[in-house]
């Protein structure tokens, strides 16, 4: 199986060998996190995701992550929680704006402050 | 009329203006103004809320507005000066005077002994492309979209075309679908795409969004509001091929079809460009062919990478501030062209019998699998780097060491050879 990794610019072509569904050999990385990325990516793939949602009591809306990264396969769902946040100003930078998302033990933190 | 007398003036409080300013104030330079144009500092990395900066510089993986808030934050500590909401209207060259304009003090004249320009870059608009069809609404730059959605909280369509694959243009593909609008394509002209490989993986197949390379758009629909635009093949001419055309029904479309560096205040002052980078044309140090004129970031040249960014300019802000001092050597300068397969390199001119490492960074003219970069200097070789992939959407760079930089004698030539 050929996959691209995305853990840095560089985009390493990576060739994965899979038995079973459990993977038995990575190639064409340059680095250890290259292997790491290959082991989770055929199994689980996991994304961070970012997002903006509005806040209220301010006319700009604050920018969040998952804190890690979280099962590709939930994003969706973890857009739809997201959406149904209430938050309002002042919200600090790295604040935790809903906490263990999609049941995924990984929480959602503000990336800026707002109206603090 | 109010005027001051600085010794570093910085024009522009993004990642470049802000790195070259903690630089210089480190080196000792007190008297050290920044000028920004918008509300806030931190440039366009207030809007880029994805991951995926600072892993070079922090090694750590941070969203824009996270690794902009640590320069601020740096900045501040430092008690360096952020003048915001104020823009420069012109640059004198020869005497070092800026004209610049806010609300809360009117019209300045600042002197300074150094000019660190740290603008940025802009976007390539429609009009620079000659897409046929109507003036219509639902057009926008992926930046101005990127602009509405995250700092402003608008959305700007519902069904989206996307013309260019570069990398706004890509991680808007993926922002506009997670907050909820269908992106139907994305649309490139070349056989490749401009963008990062890992940006093609998590915002386009991730979303199952399809990429068309060797694609265009060739015509655009609506009358009040963008009705729909026609995309078709194109040869290796890159024309259209009739019979090609595929039609999606869309009320939005945006282009991210390269970034432009922002010279008007560079050309204004007498800064020389460079046609291949349309940023000013540097020594070693970054200087201008003004003295005491620097330029870094994407004024400079488009940068793929905010850490290079950061880099760069922190060389800068030395460097001026070294200049400011009289402690910055200059005299005679080496040239340094672009070989085969290789565009744009920067620095073009290094300073002669200097001894301190040097970035060569350029574009690649093409894609080479396999290949190396061969940096030769009067006809003798004088570094290499081998990589698996040289393509134009990623920046190179290569370094000589400080030892070869003592010994260079004649022009230096980047070429890309394939194996």
């Amino acid at each position: 199986m050929e996959i691209t990794c995305i853990n840095c610019p560089v985009g390493c072509r990576l060739s994965v060998t899979l038995e079973n569904g459990q993977v038995t050999s990575v190639t064409g990385n340059t680095c250890k996190r290259g292997e790491i990325y290959a082991r989770q990516e055929c199994v689980d793939p996991q994304r961070m995701v970012t997002a903006v949602i509005p806040v209220a009591g301010s006319a700009m809306p604050l920018s969040v992550k998952t804190r890690t990264p979280i099962p590709k396969k939930l994003i969706d769902e973890c857009m739809k929680a997201l959406s149904a946040v209430e938050i309002a100003a002042p919200v600090k930078a790295g604040s935790v704006v809903l906490a263990n998302v999609c049941g995924t033990g990984v929480d959602i933190i503000a990336t800026k402050s707002v109206g603090a | 009329m109010n005027s001051k007398c600085v010794d570093i003036l910085v024009i522009g409080a993004g990642p470049a203006g802000l790195a070259a300013a903690i630089a210089a104030k480190e080196d000792g330079i007190d008297n050290l103004l920044v000028l920004e144009r918008e509300h806030n500092p931190g440039g366009i990395l207030r809007q880029c809320i994805h991951n995926g900066f600072g892993l070079h510089r922090f090694k750590e993986e941070l969203t824009g507005p996270e690794y902009a808030q640590r320069d601020i934050d740096r900045a501040r500590e430092m008690g360096i000066e952020i003048q915001t909401d104020t823009t420069v209207l012109s640059v004198d060259g020869k005497t070092h005077t800026v004209t610049c304009v806010s609300s809360a003090h009117g019209v300045e004249i600042i002197t300074a002994k150094a000019i660190i320009l740290a603008m940025g870059c802009r976007e390539r608009p429609r009009g620079a492309l000659g897409t046929p069809g109507t003036r219509c609404a639902g057009i926008y730059s992926a930046g101005t979209a990127q602009k509405f959605v995250n700092l402003e909280g608008y959305m700007p369509g519902k069904r989206v075309v996307i013309l260019g694959s570069g990398d706004i243009g890509l991680i808007m593909a993926r922002r506009m679908t997670l907050q909820g609008a269908k992106v139907l394509a994305c649309v490139e002209l070349m056989p490749f795409s401009s963008g990062l490989n890992r940006n093609i993986v998590q915002c386009l197949n991730d979303y199952d969004i399809p990429l068309y390379l060797s694609h265009t758009v060739i015509d655009i629909k609506g009358r009040e509001r963008l009705t729909g635009v026609t995309v078709a093949k194109v040869d290796a001419n890159r024309q259209p091929i009739p019979g090609s055309e595929i039609e999606f029904d869309c009320d939005t479309l945006l282009l991210s079809v390269g970034l432009i560096p922002e010279n008007e205040l560079s050309e204004g002052a007498g800064v020389k460009l460079s046609p291949l980078t349309s940023g000013a044309e540097v020594d070693d140090v970054l200087q201008t062919n003004l003295p005491g004129i620097f330029a870094c970031g994407n004024v400079l040249h488009v940068h793929d990478l905010v850490d290079h960014v950061s880099n760069e300019s922190f060389r800068a802000g030395h460097a001026a501030a070294a200049y400011v001092r009289g402690q910055l050597s200059g005299g005679d300068t080496l040239d340094v062209r672009d070989g085969d397969g290789v565009r744009g390199t920067v620095p073009q001119r290094i300073r002669k019998g200097v001894s301190e490492e040097v970035d060569l960074m350029f574009r690649p003219s093409g894609v080479f699998r396999n290949a190396t970069c061969i940096v030769t200097c009067g006809g003798r070789e004088i570094a290499r780097k081998k990589a698996p992939i040289f393509t134009p959407g990623e920046m190179a760079v290569v370094k000589l060491k400080p030892e070869i930089v003592a010994g260079l004698d004649d022009t230096v030539t980047v070429t890309i050879e394939r194996s």
